[in-house]
């Protein structure tokens, strides 16, 4: 009897490492087939696009690692990553703060605007935004593409870290302003530290839009030194579409740091996405 | 604005009718203006986020609104009116119609093929499995990478001359031996492409909230005298409703905007086949400056989203009591 049990169950099991494998493999073997296909050259990937290189050919990424636009490409995003989600996180944190934790007039609607915000994408606004963004003369300039990522990562950012802030409970605060603490010292010095956890999810999430972004930075910057990798990588594909080996070479590389990001911060995406959703 | 002097004197705004809180510290601060700037740390706090959200999300959707009414080619200011012209242009272009069309297959696939595959895998990755984590891990990590990267991927590896797109394009039916050059795949193809890099995200929504049930309630179900199936499909299904209800929300939502994969993967082609609407504006407003017709097309966006969306609140999220989009549950 109980042999029959365990023996069913390591069945299941084992079909269940299938159904996962198999479906791991779907993921895999396209990043797979990149990352190789950058070690080839362009005859090898013809006729063995899957299998090792032979030989291995190196030279599609050291001349990559030479050329310096993948390296100031990276700089570029690295920049407007960490300062848009600086003054996201920043200006969402005060703002949620007073929506927590104080009533006042017109708190729901503001409340329900920048949920609605939630709705503009970029695709929507990006035309008027380009006009406005020109006659400040932001364009080619990184501010344009830095505040307005930030504008529209203030709706999901708010809204997690308001629904945190109610978390705290009011003998916190109570406490502190018997201290002496003002609203700024109590925000600042007490509510931040607690919400430790929560920004760092909310940093997260916006290092992963703003790095990912695509439409803003193609529009605003035509200067190609102030290209992000995303539009980096789209050019690379365009003046090397017949050398596919290099351009699996630059692909690889543009996603090298989104991975290792993610294998270091796992834990607050996830976090941050389950916990947006459940509310 | 608020001197920062006056700003230590306010009190939490919950309690602002509660009596002073007695002690030493009522004593000293009577000497003071009385209460001043509560308003003043609220203008401050929200100061940045409105004005940042007001000017560079806010106005331009209003700007796209007026522009939608002129022809205009986006430089100087629009002069020449044309009502509602643009919109019924729109309407009447079948390049426009086909991608609303298109927009709902997508949908529509996503709905029966995505979604549902997302789910079993939750499901499946639930179980006690060895080695699960790391399964977790692969199956979201498309979700990192931008859509531009995984589009220049795909394109190369569906490449008819170096990929893997002889093979794939036989298996999947195609012709001329590119997937993403016949019109009759394309849009499957890139369905595909989207499915990868989503299909994650959605799986680690479906096992978040599957985590959030307590394991009793099937388990009742099962000794009660349930098959596995029906403790699925009578109370572990309905219990992951909200879920469910949210993520075809995100999916319609991310439809209609889609850009990126799309413009990279193909650029609308062949013969607009693969066009979204986001697409076709783009090609609109910046490639050829017609850009009162191109913010026409964003506003129908704009509003196809909105309408979804209040849509969808009344009719479907209205019974779950919390969300990050109704915002509705646990007011204080």
């Amino acid at each position: 009897m109980t042999a029959t049990t365990s023996r069913a169950q390591r069945t299941r099991s084992l079909v269940l490492h299938l159904i996962c494998i198999g479906v791991g493999a779907l993921i895999v073997v396209p990043v797979w087939f990149g990352v190789i296909g950058g070690f080839k050259d362009n005859g090898q990937l013809s006729t063995n696009p899957l299998g090792l290189p032979d030989p291995w050919v190196p030279q599609n990424y050291t001349d990559l690692f030479a050329s310096g636009v993948f390296w100031r490409q990276l700089g570029n995003s690295l920049l407007i990553a960490v300062s848009s989600t600086v003054i996201v996180v920043g200006a969402a944190a005060m703002a949620a703060f007073v929506f927590a934790r104080y009533a006042f007039r017109g708190r729901e609607f503001l409340v329900t605007l920048f949920a609605i915000g939630l709705m503009f994408p970029f695709a929507v606004a990006i035309l008027p935004l380009f006009v406005l963004l020109r006659s400040m003369g932001l364009l080619d300039n990184p501010l344009g593409v830095i505040l307005p990522q930030a504008a529209f990562g203030l709706p999901i950012t708010i809204i997690i870290l308001r629904q945190f802030f109610r978390t705290i409970p009011a003998e916190v605060e109570e406490a502190a302003v018997l201290d002496g603490c003002s609203s700024f010292g109590f925000f600042w010095r007490v509510l931040l530290p607690m919400a430790r956890p929560a920004l760092a999810t909310v940093s997260v999430l916006a290092v992963v839009t703003s790095w990912n972004n695509f439409m803003l930075p193609l529009v605003v910057f035509s200067d190609q030194s102030w290209w992000t990798l995303p539009v980096g990588v789209q050019a690379f594909q365009g003046q090397y579409a017949d050398d596919t080996a290099r351009v699996l070479a630059y692909v690889v590389l543009s996603m090298i740091p989104a991975l290792g990001f993610y294998a270091v911060a796992e834990r607050q995406l996830i976090g941050g996405l389950t916990g947006s959703v459940k509310g | 604005m608020t001197r920062p002097s006056t700003v230590s004197d306010t009190r939490r705004g919950d309690t602002a009718t509660d009596p002073p809180a007695p002690g030493p510290g009522t004593t000293r601060q009577r000497g003071r203006q009385p209460r001043p700037g509560r308003g003043g740390v609220l203008a401050v706090f929200l100061a940045p986020a409105l004005a940042l959200f007001l000017l560079l999300v806010v106005a331009p959707i209003l700007v796209a609104g007026y522009a939608s009414l002129y022809k205009w080619n986006g430089f100087g200011l629009p002069e020449n009116f044309v009502g509602l012209d643009n919109y019924t242009r729109a309407f009447s272009d079948p390049t426009f119609r086909g991608d609303l069309w298109r927009g709902l297959v997508l949908v529509l696939l996503s709905l029966a093929v995505q979604l549902p595959a997302a789910l079993a895998l939750a499901m499946l990755l639930n179980q006690p499995l060895r080695g699960r984590a790391a399964y977790r891990l692969i199956f979201f990590a498309p979700y990192v990478l931008s859509e531009v990267t995984t589009a220049v991927l795909f394109t190369l590896v569906f490449s008819p001359n170096r990929g893997l797109g002889e093979s794939v394009s036989r298996w999947l039916g195609a012709d001329a031996g590119a997937v993403f050059a016949d019109p009759d795949t394309v849009l499957f193809a890139v369905f595909l492409v989207v499915s990868w890099k989503y299909f994650g995200l959605y799986m680690m929504l479906f096992l978040a909230a599957r985590q959030g049930i307590p394991k009793e309630l099937s388990e009742a179900a099962v000794t009660d005298g349930a098959t596995a199936w029906q403790a699925f499909r009578h109370v572990t299904l309905p219990l992951l409703g909200p879920t469910i209800r949210i993520s075809i929300f995100l999916s319609v939502i991310g439809t209609i905007q889609l850009f990126d994969m799309v413009w990279v993967l193909t650029g609308g082609g062949p013969i607009h086949t693969s066009e979204t609407m986001a697409v076709t504006m783009y090609q609109y407003g910046f490639r050829r400056f017609e850009v009162g017709y191109a913010s026409a097309i964003s506003i129908v966006m704009f509003l196809l989203s909105l309408v979804f969306a209040l849509f969808y609140q009344r009719i479907v999220l209205r019974r779950d009591t919390a969300g990050a989009i109704t915002n509705q549950g646990g007011q204080r």
